[in-house]
């Protein structure tokens, strides 16, 4: 009989960072610089440890999945509303992933923040952010999830900021946080729904009552019914959009590369936007009951990962290039839950959140080598400088191309297989989408990779001069997490898929459960692997591989002569689809004129105008008049009350006859 | 009959003071114009047969605060000419108030008899009846709390008046008791220590 | 034979004199105050001759109440007076207008 899971130590895993993030960032200079990064890293390091402890208990010794409440903190017309934890296979699998990932990123910041003014501050915000994704995977309730997913959400919004005086890291911050604010809307009032629905915000509740839901509709405009488990997917999908950037809600993401390079990696690669995929996934068992919902979030994952892929292509800022890449990818998780393919697209998060913090802290590395440079046309030939930031990219490169044996490999072709399979609507569509975008993403990351540490050298001479590789605090995070970047997907392929891991935890309804078919001709990942030559994201990925090297490396002149050729797709990717001209000049310029409008006719003529000033010039107007009553005079006073007297005598005498 | 002439004659006379008390163009008539209206009230309040009240009246208003008021009046030097200006502007206001509130008054009175019958003679009192003693009884058991309270009211009045026409003028001789209390030596005696002096 | 109509009648008049007095002498503030104490007077009288008429010796006790309480007024009345005739060198009504709205 395994014993139960102990609640105490399950809330140490979310309280140490947060004791670390408190001490760091109140007491920072008392504890001083080391003092800061020490703490920090040793809760960071405890929190990982205790989640590879539930791990064990939970997968290896088979303790059975927690769900209790450790905190209530209040009720109110029968909502609950409290702190509990959820931790099953896949709530210990996203917080294996975010502290071992975590602490990387804690141990890379030593030497990427090392000559900031703003050391404490920074750890102190990446600490905190720890906490608040473990707060959000761990949660047993909407509340807590929503607590976490906005507490993910200011942490980022402080930390795209964190260079304040830079005013485009203002105005990236500044949009991270209203078009997620877009996106949360969605999600608080999809959860409003659910608890519309089940009086409930505890997952268990709603999950135990889909059916219930799933029978009754929405009459929001009169006339028109809509299923109610339909509008509350998709309105927990539209947080999803905002938090794991798809489009159209995507245009913070490349903005948030203002921030500084642990932080892309930690926040904006592996865990914070990954956070709506672990929502859809954990909702699995209401998004199954809406065949429609799955159809949108199919349809909008494929096409941010197909689109966004373009446009990583033309740009020539590295992380950039890698922030694309994220969202192409967050693309493909999408897809993933867009066919039921929920373990799939958790799958590719872990394998994905290795690879692409291993290529965010490559970057960063390389950008402190070239003393902040980002620009790839100035880099070049890096290889031979930079030899373990070379070799450590390569394999997070072939990793995220999906090379036979590597973890990307795994996890994208068990993705594309699984989008194979499904009959939903959309899915054709979808399978395109992905299957071009291997060779897109093929194309752009080779281009990344060949154009900074492949070639002639295009170093300025002040980067020239002042070029250093970077010290062993930062190149052991990339080897740290190379090793998951190769290995991961061989190793678990096998259990997580197909050995019913998520069993418990992911809930898929019989007939759409593609994931089951892939399996029925898996035999083993070497067999998979070396399946892979067979298809066509293999040769499309290869196909990437030679056009960018065609292209890039060895006829560069190409490159320029198709951008040429091809100017008007060009000048459409550079500008983004021009997502951002519209967001500018139609959203925030119709609700800038809205606001106004309001601000004019509301509040300053109603409001100000009529209320506030109106009731204030109504009662000077009436005292105006009454005042002249007030004479100061004694002798008037004596003739109010003496006239009165009469009146009221006068009064008194009619009244009684 | 004597009875009905009396009243009727002090009546006359403490209309006609009355009178004279609001239109007399002098303070110091007017005052003495109500004191002569208080010594006909209070043989009126004599004639039925309240001798407390109409001996205090005239020991406590005439002996008293008339005195008072002629004092004031006659410390003051007031500028009559000026105060009397305008006086007739609003007069017909106040006159026109005072035949209303008179009829009303009347009206309560002989109409609407007020649920007694106004036009009773009071019961003859016996004839070993002691007004003062009968006043004293009430005052004395029934009424013992309000008339400390009285008295305590009387006090405050008092320490008001003095508290507010006092005034100190400067350099007026006057002792400070407690600053001679508060008095030490070394501020009145200074002890030099000094050589004696020699002759040479 | 005095009736208790004769009284009322009486301390009516009275009553309107004092009131046409507070018009007359609007300006004057020693007449004001012994316009006062003339409406005291008529309301005194109302009392006493009540309480004769009635049999009802209590409404004599208000009437002693009202006679401390008119005195202590006078007096404070009077202070003030003087205060302020030291102040303004004039009793005028019509100078003491800074409570004025």
């Amino acid at each position: 009989m395994p014993k139960p899971m102990n609640p105490n130590l399950l809330l140490a895993i979310p309280l140490l960072p947060l004791a670390a993030a408190v001490i760091a960032g109140l007491f920072g200079r008392m504890v001083g610089r080391a003092g800061a990064s020490a703490i920090t890293i040793a809760g960071v390091l405890g929190a990982l440890l205790l989640s590879l402890v539930v791990f064990k208990q939970l997968v290896f010794e088979g303790a059975s999945a927690y769900n209790g409440t450790v905190y209530t903190w209040l009720v109110t017309d029968g909502i609950r509303m409290q702190v509990g934890f959820l931790v099953d296979t896949l709530s210990v699998l996203m917080m294996v992933v975010v502290t071992f990932v975590s602490l990387c990123v804690h141990v890379y910041t030593i030497g990427y923040m090392h000559d900031d003014a703003g050391y404490q501050r920074f750890f102190s915000y990446i600490s905190l952010f720890t906490f608040s994704m473990l707060m959000l995977v761990m949660s047993n309730n909407f509340m807590q999830l929503f607590f976490g997913w906005e507490a993910v959400g200011v942490v980022s919004y402080l930390l795209i900021g964190f260079w304040y005086t830079r005013p485009t890291a203002i105005f990236a911050n500044m949009k991270a946080f209203l078009v997620n604010r877009v996106g949360d809307f969605g999600f608080v009032l999809g959860i409003a729904g659910v608890a519309h629905f089940t009086g409930s915000l505890d997952y268990a509740d709603a999950f135990s009552s889909v059916q219930a839901i799933a029978g009754q509709t929405f009459e929001i405009l009169p006339g028109h019914t809509w299923s109610a488990i339909t509008v509350i997917c998709i309105c927990l999908f539209i947080g999803a959009m905002g938090k794991s950037a798809q489009m159209p809600l995507h245009v913070w993401l490349p903005d948030s590369m203002e921030g500084p390079t642990p932080i892309s990696a930690l926040i904006h690669a592996a865990t914070m936007v990954t956070a709506g995929i672990f929502m859809v996934a954990r909702m699995s068992p209401l998004f199954e009951a809406s065949e429609a919902a799955l159809s949108t979030v199919l349809v909008i994952g494929a096409t941010t990962a197909l689109f966004m892929g373009f446009l990583g292509i033309v740009n020539n800022d590295i992380k950039r290039v890698v922030a694309y890449s994220t969202l192409s990818q967050l693309g493909y998780m999408t897809v993933a839950l867009g066919v039921s393919g929920y373990s799939v697209a958790i799958f590719h998060l872990m394998t994905h959140a290795f690879f692409k913090a291993l290529l965010f802290l490559a970057a960063g590395a390389v950008i402190i080598a070239m003393h902040h440079e980002q620009d790839m046309r100035k880099m070049g030939g890096l290889r031979k400088r930079m030899p373990v930031t070379y070799w450590t990219t390569l394999i997070g490169s072939l990793a995220l191309i999906g090379t036979p044996f590597f973890s990307g490999f795994y996890s994208k072709d068990a993705l594309i297989e699984a989008v194979a399979e499904s009959h939903r609507a959309g899915a054709v569509y979808a399978y395109w989408c992905v299957l071009l975008g291997v060779f897109v993403t093929a194309l752009y990351t080779f281009r990344m990779l060949f154009m900074t540490f492949h070639g002639e050298e295009r170093l300025d001479h002040h980067a020239k001069d002042h070029f250093h590789d970077v010290g062993w605090d930062m190149k052991a995070p990339l080897v740290a997490l190379a090793i998951p970047s190769m290995l991961i997907g061989f190793f678990t392929i096998q259990p997580v898929l197909f050995g019913g891991y998520f069993k418990g935890a992911i809930r898929v309804l019989h007939h759409n459960d593609v994931v089951a078919e892939i399996g029925e001709h898996f035999h083993g990942p070497v067999a998979f692997a070396l399946h892979g030559p067979l298809g066509a994201p293999f040769w499309l990925a290869l196909a990437g591989v030679v056009c960018a090297w065609l292209f890039f490396l060895k006829n560069p002149s190409w490159a320029a002569a198709w951008e040429s050729r091809l100017k008007g797709l060009h000048t459409l990717f550079s500008n983004k689809y021009y997502f951002d001209w519209f967001n500018e000049h139609v959203i925030a310029r119709a609700s800038r004129g809205l606001g106004q409008f309001f601000w004019r006719a509301g509040d300053q003529a109603v409001i100000d105008g009529t209320l506030v000033n109106g009731s204030a010039a109504a009662v000077g107007w009436f005292s105006g008049i009454a005042r002249r009553v007030q004479t100061g005079y004694l002798y008037s006073y004596a003739f109010w009350m003496v006239i009165g007297l009469a009146a009221l005598l006068g009064w008194f005498l009619l009244k009684a006859h | 009959m004597l009875v009905q002439f009396l009243f009727y004659a002090f009546s006359a006379v403490l209309i006609a003071s009355a009178f004279g008390v609001i239109t007399s163009r002098n303070p110091v008539h007017s005052a003495l114009c109500l004191v002569l209206s208080f010594f006909t009230s209070a043989a009126l309040w004599l004639l039925i047969e309240a001798e407390f009240l109409a001996i205090v009246l005239v020991l406590v208003y005439v002996g008293a605060v008339m005195v008072l008021f002629l004092f004031v009046v006659m410390m003051l030097d007031i500028n009559v000419e000026e105060v009397r200006k305008g006086v007739t502007r609003y007069a017909w206001l106040g006159w026109l108030t005072v035949v209303a509130v008179l009829c009303e008054i009347l009206g309560v009175v002989m109409v609407r008899r007020l649920g007694v019958d106004v036009t009773q003679a009071p019961k003859p009192l016996a004839a070993d009846y002691s007004n003062t003693g009968e006043l004293g009884q009430v005052l004395y058991t029934k009424y013992v709390y309000p008339f400390e309270l009285a008295a305590v009211l009387l006090l405050v009045a008092i320490v008001a008046a003095i508290v507010l026409t006092m005034r100190k003028r400067k350099g007026l001789k006057v002792q400070d008791i407690a600053a001679q209390v508060a008095t030490r030596a070394e501020d009145r005696v200074r002890i030099i220590k000094m050589k004696a002096e020699t002759r040479e | 034979m005095i009736t208790l109509q004769h009284m009322l009648v009486l301390s009516g008049l009275l009553f309107a004199l004092s009131v046409a007095g507070m018009f007359i002498n609007r300006k004057n503030v020693i007449l004001l105050l012994m316009c006062i104490e003339l409406l005291l007077l008529s309301a005194n009288f109302n009392f006493v001759a009540f309480s004769r008429y009635l049999g009802n010796i209590e409404g004599q006790v208000f009437v002693f109440f009202i006679l401390t309480v008119a005195a202590a007024e006078s007096a404070i009345g009077l202070a003030i007076l003087v205060v302020l005739f030291r102040e303004r060198r004039s009793i005028n009504v019509e100078d003491l207008s800074t409570l004025k709205g």
